[in-house]
């Protein structure tokens, strides 16, 4: 043990340990590189609009940002290192994690993969179930967004309104599993629990309760001038930038890009469903600003009411929602790569199995955020620092995705 | 485009012989391999060439096989094409010591991240990276957690970090972690 000592006198709780500190390269720029007026200044770790625990680096001058750099794993818990350890089915609880207000995604995804892997499939009932809580989880997740997104740049009463829609959707979610955030709910092969009576129902008579409510915040914020004039400008994403950063989901749509998983490599049936695919069409300004990027979130939650009512009319009325689960999982040796269309874009899971090993030998998340988080620096340079918030907004991170 | 004829197309662009190279065109998720000195020839050409046309790097992921002759990490880059709606799966593999791949940063952006990430976990080296740091853990972290080698340390600047090893023995036991529905 290191001699402890007192760097103040009188102040006795306060200890310092003689102990070597870790090298700091916690910053991407230097001093000694600045030109005049310019200064390093961190925003973050701690900061309300980062959505999470997000540290940005900015080297600004004024007001005006010339340069940012993002620094994350601040929630890195790793966990494909422990996912190397715990059965197939145990490392959906960990998923659940990875993107925290969208976890019916991120399970459905490892679900989806695993199943590629041991080469089975789901009934019918389990899949159209599967549909509804996934585009269920979409809406509450675009509500998150939206409302956040409102407040981040001084709407307050949009947040109010989107966070009572998305309380009901939780509601509903609890009903179904016993879980507000975090639900375990997609298991290889099935789902854990079937639709309890009168659900139906109640998700019915939601959604069309909802839809008046969604027209009336998309009233107030979505056309609102100074809204507009915050958000239209700033933070342009092109598509030939989007598409080589490999951007996913609402981001890339919002570039004008037409491309969305479900559409273009169905699975779950999503084929069979009448939907359209929202892209920007960018009337504010140029294409794939932060407001075609909100934008996009908004329309797509309408076609999610769509898909979530169709899916409702056709679920058929018998089926066990435990028929495939397997007994165990025992993969050949083998891999699989599977993506799925998750509220923030394209979240895929990378897996590599032993010969009927009950424990994956490799499993990679392929987090959304973490790729569009890789294109940060691009889009902030040259914005002032009050609009810095309105991007990191727009791109809708979620930092547990991010860090993993 | 089919898998095959996509494997084909590399193949002879890169000027490799039937049987010189492993792929599966019948995979899962079909496949080649390639030695790491053709990698960014490779990418520039399914990045160029309008039939492939493969405009986005979806994913890098690194696999450690420290098992095999010789002891190699592979990495395995998923790409994607937008506008022909295909997919692909390029593989190279380097030796887990002192090994080096060259970056693909200069043929699509994404790779930037991912590499650092790859770097972070598996300690593998890209040879003209802009900016190689790690991205997720500390500076001064011990070594490349995804390595399979690799041991939790004790303390790390005197906070406990490593793992209880409930999880790890019910798993070796053959036991179920209960999340399924025979528990």
């Amino acid at each position: 043990m290191a001699e402890q000592r007192s760097p103040v006198d009188g102040a006795p709780l306060v200890t310092l340990y003689d102990e070597e500190l870790p090298p700091d390269n916690s910053y991407a720029f230097s001093p000694e590189e600045l030109e005049e007026d310019e200064m390093i200044l961190n925003m973050g770790p701690q900061h309300p609009s980062t959505h999470g625990v997000l540290r940005v680096e900015l080297k600004t001058d004024g007001e005006i940002v010339k340069d940012a750099r993002p620094h994350i794993g601040y929630l890195h818990r790793n966990f494909e290192k422990h996912a190397e350890n715990i059965d197939y089915q145990g490392v959906i609880p960990f998923t659940d994690r990875m993107d925290y207000v969208g976890s019916m995604g991120n399970s459905l995804a490892y679900a989806l993969t695993v199943e590629k892997l041991l080469g089975i499939g789901v009934g019918e009932r389990v899949a159209g179930i599967r549909v509804i809580t996934a585009e269920l989880q979409r809406i509450a997740s675009h509500l998150l967004a939206m409302g956040t997104y409102g407040m981040d740049i001084g709407a307050f009463t949009p947040f109010l309104l989107c966070f009572q829609q998305r309380e009901r959707i939780l509601d509903l979610f609890e009903w179904l599993c016993g879980a507000r955030l975090l639900y375990n709910y997609n298991w290889v092969g099935g789902v854990s629990h079937d639709l309890p009576e009168g659900w139906t129902d109640k998700c019915r008579r939601f959604l069309d309760e909802f839809v008046p409510v969604l027209d009336e915040v998309d009233k107030l914020l979505s056309h609102n001038k100074i809204f507009i004039r915050r958000t239209a400008d700033i933070g342009i994403i092109t598509p030939e930038m989007a598409k080589d950063y490999a951007l996913s989901g609402p981001n890339l749509r919002g570039s004008g890009i037409d491309w969305d998983l479900r559409r273009d490599d169905p699975y779950l049936g999503y084929e069979n469903y009448d939907f359209d695919i929202v892209v920007a069409t960018s009337p504010h300004g140029p294409v794939g600003s932060c407001w075609d990027r909100y934008f996009v979130r908004v329309r797509e939650m309408y076609e999610s009411v769509r898909i979530v009512r169709q899916a409702l009319d056709r679920l058929p009325a018998e089926g066990d929602v435990h028929e495939n689960v397997p007994r165990f999982v025992r993969p050949l040796a083998g891999e699989a790569y599977c993506r799925s269309e998750a509220p923030r874009g394209e979240l895929a899971f990378y897996i590599v199995a032993e010969n009927k090993k009950p424990i994956p030998y490799r499993v990679k998340g392929r987090s959304p955020c973490f790729v569009a988080m890789g294109l940060f620096h691009e889009i902030t340079r040259g914005e002032m620092i009050a609009d810095i918030i309105a991007i990191i907004g727009s791109l809708d991170i979620v930092l547990g995705e991010i860090d993993r | 485009m089919s898998a095959a004829s996509i494997i084909e197309r590399l193949a002879a662009h890169l000027g490799l012989e039937e049987g010189s190279f492993e792929s599966d065109a019948e995979a899962k998720d079909p496949w080649i391999r390639i030695a790491g000195d053709r990698l960014v020839a490779a990418a520039e050409f399914l990045k160029a060439d309008p039939e492939l046309d493969f405009d986005t790097l979806h994913c890098v992921s690194g696999v450690d096989w420290p098992g095999d002759d010789p002891p190699a990490i592979e990495v395995v880059y998923h790409l994607t094409s937008l506008s022909r709606k295909h997919w692909m799966v390029l593989k190279t593999r380097v030796p887990r010591e002192g090994g080096s791949l060259p970056t693909l940063e200069t043929v699509w952006k994404a790779a930037n991240w991912h590499e650092r990430e790859t770097y972070d976990l598996f300690g593998v080296r890209f040879e003209g990276h802009s900016d190689l740091r790690r991205i997720l853990l500390p500076a001064d972290w011990p070594g490349h957690p995804l390595l399979r080698d690799w041991e939790w340390p004790e303390t790390w600047h005197k906070i406990p970090v490593k793992p209880g090893r409930q999880m790890t023995e019910r798993a070796e036991g053959g036991q179920m972690t209960g999340v399924g529905p025979f528990d």
